[in-house]
């Protein structure tokens, strides 16, 4: 089944759809769907990391955890129409949020804020990018061993150096294999943006959803290739996550 | 380091952020669910009347929560023995698959969309045109690596060489096996699985759309598309429906001290 | 003046008390052992030394220095865990230098100093190997080349063999306690391994429900038990239980037959006491004997070889003994032989028996476990 969905990619395709690909509008949406992935993995890999890490230290209650973890479980499913509306019902014109500010002087559509626009999809795909962070990195803090820092510590290092000389780099493989996959996951994100713009801001996936849904259906082939496109994008993310997850597996040991 | 009896101060810090950025939002939509279509002030329940007195959304729920049921069924018969088999067989197959499950996860709705509907083009109309048919197909793929992540951990973590070994020693046949003692003890990772497939079939909007079926997402999108508030109160209840799924896999996974690796990814 | 001293320590979980009164002098240089069985607070007490938690009451002081409230990394102590504390993501030597390293100091001399002391550990050709590419002993060498680079004033094992398999485990804790004396350092050993403690420690502390049973020289520890915990955890012990008839020419009755026991003397006649006898100084000859004095008769029911020594247990209407014989005898004895067991008059101990149950010597678990 899997191979019938590339193979259907790749009948439509010639070398013309390619360099096409390479004009306006097209590269901008390819340009503005990795913009805004690698900037929601990147903030959201930190941040998640940040939180997560937080929930699961020491002297943190034990139930902050479990709470953490099941709505993180919902949060990352939750996108689409539901998020969209949530999120225009906080920060949009008449949000819940944007009102308040408002109320106390504070107009921020004034100053060149809008939700329907670049930052406006990337504050909501956080929504879903950071609990999907804490849920993959969780495993990687709980394989910090306890006898690393605390032998750290018996020879005299302040948390710090910890930090900097043993948990950082145990934890970057599986740092930057999460930070990938968060990028994929926002890459081929569709229904949120859609729902958020209705089509106003320029992204891969809305574009072919376009030619899908019969708004411009005369070159179905340039869809496929767009496709294609994706798939390009995405099969070097894997090719980069794989090495990546087995280095983290030898030392997780 | 001396041990912390209480929360440290940075670690308050950040979960008060998260806390606060994923909370405000519900509340903002809880909020809005309350304003009344007319007058367009608070409060009122009327729109969570209006829902629940909807035609549209118990036929579109009862579409989806059907749909759910099928790939969860179909899901956990083929890939509960295909897993088993691996791990007991051909262990080396097993990173093969992992990098196959990761496919789905990856390639986008819309590709994949692209990719069945031409696949599926020559089968009976029985199976394309009907949700049952079509759509099932295609969300048995989009909870493959679901289920493989979560039926993998559960898998490693019992020994299946032994307790195999052990029940066939006292005579009991493949099936016998499978049904008798290797499910029980897995039990908790195919919950796990199985409830990440609720939410996704419950959440999922692309192909649903792209393949114009009427499933429950579709349905709050229509809703969305036409009235306003209502449209809050829908949205509220389909986040309570999927996170009382989330918790019945908590109370489950707690009887293993974990169940399965649990991934998701709702676009 | 000792160098290390634990002071009074009390430590309450909530559900056990894990230490309740612990108080230990220590001299520089000297090697003392924390030996007892799993859950007696042996850990809980090295883990308040190296500073992982504060005492609820008590002092912890170094060279005459209080370090009760020193943080950990300020402390200037050596720790070696039971497993898994070396950094993966370092070779070996690169795990040696942390602590250099975190100190400053000029890179040559600490790249000689690591060098050195790998080569004392025995790794001198495996150092630029990362931890899973070493065996767990050969782990265990670096986490104490780690632990002695930054010149402690305290080193601390918590169980270091524990993990490892037996012949490693006789082998490095031979190197441990070589190193130690040639360095001359303060050494605190926790360890439920009573020949591990025994045969490298000056010291043993043996603890039990966060109390030390007795403390002393391993001599000591054998062959003149304080408690009958001690008495049943250190070495095999036979424990008979007895009432005193005759103070002064120490007779004690156990079991309708009369043993002379001269630790008996002194003692009022009606005292409950435990006779103890080590199983090698039983005397064991065929048949039912003449009924000579301090003699008791039974059969042999099990034969457990133990290498040059055979031990048979004997159990007879008055008796359930244990005897260690060599083994070329305990062939001439095989099971069902009657046997008149022979128990030396000097050399057993006495004990008070009191009304509290006898401690029941939890079963240790295997190499691997904890």
């Amino acid at each position: 089944m899997l191979i019938g969905a590339f193979q259907a990619k790749t009948k439509g395709y010639t070398v013309e759809n390619l360099r096409v690909l390479f004009n306006h509008p097209y590269i901008d949406a390819y340009k503005t769907s990795i913009e805004i992935s690698l900037v929601t993995a990147v903030i959201g890999g930190v941040v998640g990391l940040l939180v997560a890490y937080a929930a699961i230290r020491e002297g943190t209650p034990r139930w902050i955890r479990s709470a953490l973890t099941t709505f993180s479980g919902v949060a990352a499913n939750f996108g689409g129409i539901p998020l969209a509306f949530a999120f225009i019902a906080t920060l949009g014109p008449l949000g819940i949020v944007t009102v308040l500010f408002r109320n106390h002087g504070f107009d921020f559509t004034q100053h060149g804020f809008s939700l329907f626009t670049k930052t406006g999809v990337e504050l909501a795909y956080m929504y879903f990018q950071l609990p999907l962070m804490i849920l993959v990195i969780a495993p990687a803090i709980d394989g910090l061993r306890k006898e690393w820092r605390e032998a750290s510590s018996n020879l005299g290092a302040s948390q710090l150096q910890f930090w900097r000389y043993v948990g950082l780099p145990v934890l970057m493989p599986s740092l930057l294999g999460a930070i990938i996959l968060l990028f994929g996951n926002a890459f081929a994100a569709y229904a949120t943006a859609y729902s958020l713009t209705s089509g106003t801001v320029n992204l891969v996936p809305i574009l072919i959803g376009a030619y899908y849904s019969g708004n411009v259906l005369d070159n179905p082939h340039l869809a496929q290739a767009m496709a294609f496109g994706m798939f390009v994008v995405l099969a070097v993310m894997m090719l980069l996550y794989i090495p990546l997850q087995r280095r983290a597996a030898r030392w997780a040991k | 380091m001396k041990p912390r009896r209480f929360i440290a101060p940075s670690a308050f810090l950040w979960l008060l952020l998260a806390a606060a950025y994923f909370l405000i939002p519900l509340i903002a939509t809880f909020l809005f669910s309350l304003k009344s279509n007319q007058t367009g002030k608070c409060c009122t329940i009327h729109n969570y009347g209006w829902v629940v007195h909807n035609h549209g959304f118990w036929q579109s729920l009862k579409i989806s929560s059907l749909l759910a049921l099928e790939t969860i069924v179909i899901s956990l018969a083929l890939f509960v023995p295909t897993i088993y088999w691996v791990h007991l067989k051909v262990p080396r197959l097993r990173p093969v698959i992992a990098f196959l499950a990761l496919i789905p996860f990856v390639v986008p709705p819309i590709v994949m969309v692209v990719g069945l509907l031409r696949f599926f083009k020559g089968t009976p109309d029985w199976f394309y045109a009907k949700p049952w048919g079509f759509l099932a197909g295609a969300y048995v793929i989009l909870a493959f690596p679901y289920m493989f992540f979560s039926l993998d951990a559960g898998f490693r973590s019992i020994d299946v060489h032994t307790l195999t070994e052990a029940s066939q020693s006292l005579g009991a046949k493949w099936t016998t096996t499978l049904f008798k003692v290797i499910l029980p003890n897995i039990r908790s990772a195919a919950l796990a699985a199985s409830f990440l497939t609720l939410a996704i079939v419950m959440g999922e909007f692309t192909i649903a759309n792209l393949a114009a079926f009427n499933t429950f997402p579709i349905f709050i999108q229509y809703v969305n598309e036409s009235q306003g508030f209502p449209a809050g109160a829908l949205t509220l209840m389909s986040f309570g429906i999927t996170w009382a799924a989330m918790l019945s896999l908590l109370v489950v996974g707690r009887k293993r001290g974990g169940g399965g690796a649990v991934i998701a990814g709702g676009r | 003046m000792p160098y290390l001293e634990l002071q009074n320590l009390h430590r309450d979980f909530g559900t056990v008390k894990a230490l309740d009164g612990i108080e230990i002098e220590l001299g520089e240089g000297e090697f003392l052992s924390l030996l007892g069985p799993s859950g007696c607070g042996k850990t809980t007490a090295l883990r308040l030394v190296a500073g992982f938690d504060r005492p609820d009451e008590g002092r912890i002081v170094v060279d005459g220095k209080d370090v009760t409230n020193i943080a950990p990394n300020k402390r200037d102590m050596g720790m070696v865990f039971q497993a898994y504390s070396l950094f993966p993501n370092m070779t070996a030597r690169q795990n040696v230098e942390y602590g250099l390293k975190i100190r400053g100091g000029d890179k040559t001399d600490r790249r000689k100093r690591v060098a050195d002391l790998l080569e004392l550990v025995g790794l001198g050709h495996a150092v630029d190997r990362y931890p899973h590419q070493l065996s767990g002993g050969m782990q265990q060498r670096v986490a104490l080349a780690r632990a002695l680079a930054i010149e402690p004033r305290v080193l601390l094992l918590d169980e270091p063999l524990s993990a490892l398999d037996a012949k490693v485990r006789v082998q490095l804790r031979e190197e441990i306690r070589r190193i130690q004396l040639e360095l001359g350092i303060t050494t605190l050993y926790v360890t439920h391994d009573q020949e591990e403690a025994l045969s490298i420690s000056d010291h043993v502390a043996v603890m039990y429900s966060g109390r030390i049973e007795q403390m002393g020289s391993p001599a000591e520890m054998y062959s003149a038990p304080a408690t009958p915990f001690v008495a049943e955890f250190i070495g095999t012990m036979n424990r008979l239980e007895a009432t005193v008839v005759d103070g002064s020419t120490g007779t004690v009755d156990h079991r309708g037959v009369t043993l002379t026991v001269n630790a008996a003397r002194d003692r009022q006649r009606g005292d409950r006491v435990l006779v103890l006898v080590r199983p090698e100084t039983v005397e064991l000859a065929p048949g039912n004997g003449d009924g000579g004095p301090n003699t008791l008769v039974g059969e042999v029911i099990t034969q457990t070889f133990l290498g040059p020594v055979t031990r048979l247990k004997i159990v007879g209407a008055s008796a359930d003994l244990i005897a260690d014989v060599a083994t070329a005898k305990a062939a001439t004895l095989p099971v069902g032989t009657r046997v008149t067991a022979t128990l030396p008059a000097e050399g057993a101990r006495l004990l008070e028996l009191t009304d509290e149950p006898l401690p029941a010597i939890p079963e240790e678990p295997g190499p691997a476990g904890r």
